[in-house]
């Protein structure tokens, strides 16, 4: 029998070994796979066991998001608390466990849980690992100035829009706020999620999520924002210099039709003989009209290009989470290879017709006439500090790109100055303080009364520290002189220093 | 030194051991146990000490391995049911000291000739299938997770089925040493009592559902019957017969084809009837949801593991990320704390336990001694690969429990019975040098 009890012992001990083998498997050669998947609650527990980082505003006091302990069968774990409950929600996003991250805190995930490369931040938390003591992650100090953006909230409360604004030349967003919104501490519990879903909106029932950040996301027609690109064709190419006179009729022919001047009560219907200055001043739809019809449509998306349209401007929030501009069809953008004959250029260079562009977007388009023609990398992250203090990453300002000539920049920013002192934007006037600015009412449909209201400013401007954008989408008459310049005009005066301010 | 020296120096080290773990789970686990955790390692280590003392009176000259070994893997086990929940921990020790008297009772009673048990055979035979239809008599049986394996007497539930594997063993060891010749001539007449018994066996075992057990008690079947007759051409036709009767049995009962879809499909990206909500889920969130999670345990233990103490068993909102992670599923909570280096020591002692087992089984004189000794320890094995196996999605997974690791009254009980058979027979072997 000795032989037989032999062989039956060898096939146990192989059955025993083939375990050892198959152990090795999983804790080896599958255990990334299975640790990356989504229902793999161990993961979701080992990310609650991290102290996030804290956020702070600008002034580097304010916390925007912090942590509470809760104890779950004898573990610590960090859940995330918003004490501002909805400062910048859809900037700075959320770190949960059942819905997943974004904004801020999904794109700076890993300075937040301390699993950057800071050669630093690597041995703190190999430290912390050997110790057994809990991993805090690194803070975060934001651009955000809490007086701009809450002001800017409270501003378009009740509306659905966005606020941008940024120093010109350092980039630094000051203000980045959506509306509707939403309280960010509602979003840790499903209860709360639902109610998020089911917060009212003023403009459109069908794309108002509070959870869409409008700053970088709402596409809208920029309407005669849009004209400071359509001018600065014209100037780079010098194909007309600001004293270049033209004749307005009210009206321009294209396609053998009328194309029709804004319909506003207080203009004139026809202005007659004026310069590209006054066009620029009045918004003179007429001649912009022209002068898109003389530079064609290929040549003006090209100019948008250069100011950054068709790419998706750089910030500290997931890609995801930000729109290029440019021409849409549908829901995609639209980049046609025969743009002369596809697009109507006269309707276009008013910021018509097929174009669509994001508050973010246009805020740049300010800042780089405002900045010498140069567009600067706009930076939500002022300064990444250790836990214990001790700064690790200080962001230092870039430029984006180069989107026209410092000439031709001087040449718009003095329009832009004409339109605050006397044109369609006197709404944003500051005693003591050369505004620029210009205003945007762009049409949705064909005859219809509600209008996406648009202004886009700097301030000073023979020095700007300022720059930005506001859209007010959808308001009944809503011209963008009279809704969103006197918007501009308060975010301006909160981010001015108070010598500019108080001078007479 | 003597062989009762060894075994007693082993057990020290194990009690050393044993020290050091329930001393990494106080460490770890601080917030929530308290001191009472260190009063564990001391009455266990009482435990092993009296059991040594038993082994010294009843059987001097019996294997010094074997009772280190299963107080090693006891202590594993003890140590990691009161790190998933100090209550059960408390329940297993009392269950321990259960274990401890029918292990000395079996030593003591049986200890000047253990062969008396062939005498009673058939008792052997039909208590087996007794044992194994006390769960479908009603009000004493439960169903547990699909399968009717519980009798509850008042307070006590017991699993009649982990006694049923020692039972059959003692059976099939008497019967085929008697009948060994004649069954290698291949007269199928012999075989009539054995397919008896056997066809009972599985009867029941479909009846209740439980396909650990009944794989357990075929492949211990099958090995004996190969050591008995030498005819390998048995134990093929028994794999083909298994194969065709697993096939019919797969299409015949839900429960089992659920479990074999579950083992090649544990994962799905569309959703599937889920029986128990009655809504449609992806299978990863129903029905292998125990598999899947069981998995991720194991996953997470890397080369080191979390350390003892430091794994991971409870989702964020509180409840326990495995379902009967203390029984069935002790392994992946091991897994996740050891990690690869932690488990494969384990694996190692299981190995080395059955190399002991067949040792005393080729060593020993007797047909009867060799064949239960060969058939408890085979036994035992087959066990280890099955739920371990079940669980590594080496083979479907069926719930039963791993021997002296998991935690459960029943299964405690019979691996002392099993201690104590394998302690008999190398008593004798080593008595007869």
């Amino acid at each position: 029998m000795n032989r037989q009890i032999s062989r039956v012992a060898i096939v146990a001990l192989i059955l025993l070994a083939s375990l050892v083998v198959a152990t090795t498997y999983w804790q080896t050669w599958a255990s990334g796979g299975l640790a990356a998947r989504e229902d793999n609650e161990i993961q979701v527990v080992a990310q609650l066991e991290i102290k996030r980082g804290l956020i702070y505003a600008s002034d580097g006091k304010t916390v925007l998001a912090a942590d509470v302990k809760r104890k779950v069968d004898g573990q610590t774990l960090y859940y995330r608390v918003y004490p501002t409950h909805g400062f910048a929600s859809q900037t700075i996003g959320y770190a949960t466990q059942s819905y997943g991250r974004a904004g801020i805190e999904r794109q700076e995930d890993a300075y937040l849980t301390a699993s950057d490369e800071n050669i630093g931040t690597i041995l703190d938390t190999l430290g912390a690992r050997l110790r057994g003591t809990t991993i805090t992650g690194n803070n975060l100090v934001l651009n955000l100035n809490v007086k701009a953006q809450d002001l800017a909230q409270s501003l378009l409360q009740g509306t659905c829009g966005a606020v941008v604004a940024l120093n010109p030349k350092t980039g630094a967003v000051y203000a980045m706020a959506s509306s509707p919104t939403y309280n960010t501490n509602l979003i840790q519990s499903s209860k709360g999620f639902a109610k998020i879903e089911k917060i009212h909106s003023p403009c459109a029932p069908e794309s108002a999520s509070p959870l869409l950040n409008r700053a970088t996301q709402a596409l809208a027609p920029p309407g005669s924002t849009f004209k400071t690109i359509t001018a600065a064709a014209a100037l780079d190419d010098h194909v007309y210099t600001p004293d270049s006179t033209f004749y307005d009729p009210g009206y321009c022919t294209e396609y053998g039709k009328e194309v029709h001047n804004a319909l506003d009560q207080s203009t004139p219907e026809a202005y007659g003989e004026v310069n590209l200055i006054e066009a620029y001043e009045h918004s003179i739809n007429a001649v912009f009209c022209n002068i898109g019809i003389k530079l064609g449509a290929q040549r003006i998306l090209d100019e948008a290009k250069k100011f950054g349209f068709y790419s998706t401007p750089p910030l500290e929030t997931p890609s995801a989470e930000r729109s290029p501009s440019g021409c849409y069809k549908g829901t995609k953008l639209y980049d046609p290879k025969d743009a002369d004959t596809a697009v109507d250029p006269g309707r276009l260079a008013f910021g018509q017709a097929c174009m669509l562009a994001t508050p973010l977007q246009m805020a740049l388009v300010a800042a780089a006439i405002a900045n010498n023609g140069k567009i600067p990398v706009p930076h939500l992250v002022k300064e990444v500090e250790k836990p214990g203090g001790g700064v690790i990453m200080k962001t230092h300002p870039q430029t984006w790109r180069v989107a026209t000539t410092p000439q031709t920049a001087a040449a718009i920013g003095n329009m832009m100055v004409e339109v605050v002192q006397g044109g369609t934007g006197t709404e944003a006037q500051i005693p003591g303080v050369e505004v620029a600015g210009k205003t945007g009412t762009a049409e949705l449909c064909a005859n219809c009364t509600t209008y996406d209201a648009w202004f886009i400013f700097f301030a000073p401007a023979n020095d700007p520290v300022v720059a930005g954008a506001v859209l007010v989408e959808r308001q009944l008459n809503g011209f963008g002189g009279a809704v969103a310049a006197p918007i501009a005009r308060q975010i301006m005066q909160a981010l001015l220093p108070p010598t500019s301010n108080s001078q007479p | 030194m003597t062989e009762r020296n060894r075994e007693l120096a082993y057990l020290i080290a194990v009690s050393g051991l044993t020290v050091v773990g329930f001393a990494s789970v106080y460490i770890a686990r601080r917030a929530v146990i308290s001191w009472g955790s260190l009063g564990y390692a001391g009455f266990f280590i009482a435990l092993y000490l009296t059991a040594h003392l038993i082994v010294r009176r009843t059987v001097p000259n019996a294997d010094p391995y074997l009772l280190p070994m299963a107080g090693f893997l006891t202590a594993i086990g003890l140590t990691e049911i009161y790190r998933l929940g100090p209550a059960d921990a408390f329940k297993q020790g009392l269950w321990i000291v259960v274990g401890l008297v029918f292990f000395a009772a079996a030593l003591i009673g049986l200890r000047r000739d253990y062969r008396v048990l062939e005498s009673y055979k058939y008792l052997f035979g039909i208590g087996t299938i007794a044992l194994l239809f006390l769960p479908r008599l009603p009000g004493l049986g439960t169903t547990v997770n699909g399968a009717r394996l519980w009798v509850h007497l008042g307070p006590f539930e017991f699993q009649p089925g982990e006694l049923a594997k020692i039972t059959l063993v003692i059976f099939l060891a008497a019967y085929l040493r008697e009948n060994r010749e004649v069954l290698a001539q291949g007269r199928l007449k012999e075989f009539g009592p054995l397919l008896l018994i056997w066809g009972g066996t599985m009867l029941v075992l479909v009846a209740t559902n439980d396909t650990g057990s009944g794989l357990l008690y075929y492949g211990t079947f099958l090995a004996l019957l190969y050591i008995a007759t030498a005819r390998l051409s048995y134990v093929v036709a028994g794999i083909v017969l298994m194969l065709a009767g697993g096939y019919a049995i797969v299409r015949a009962v839900p429960h089992i084809a659920e479990r074999v879809t579950i083992w090649l499909h544990p994962w799905t990206t569309y959703k599937v009837f889920c029986p128990s909500t009655g809504t449609y889920l992806l299978r990863q969130d129903c029905q292998s949801y125990q598999v899947v999670k069981s998995l991720y345990s194991i996953a997470n233990g890397g080369w080191l593991g979390a350390g003892l103490g430091k794994g991971t068993f409870t989702t964020p909102s509180g409840q326990p990320l495995i379902p009967y992670v203390n029984t069935d599923f002790i392994y992946s909570a091991l897994a996740q704390e050891l990690g690869l280096i932690g488990v494969s020591a384990l694996l190692l002692v299981f190995m080395l336990f059955v190399a002991r087992g067949m040792k005393i089984a080729l060593q020993v004189d007797d047909g009867f001694s060799k064949l239960l000794a060969a058939g408890l320890t085979f036994g035992f094995a087959l066990q280890t690969f099955i739920i371990v196996g079940g669980i590594l999605r080496i083979i479907p997974l069926t719930g039963i429990t791993l021997p002296f690791v998991s935690y459960g009254g029943s299964s405690v009980v019979a691996n002392f019975l099993v201690l104590a058979g394998l302690l008999l027979v190398s008593d004798r072997a080593n008595a007869q040098r």
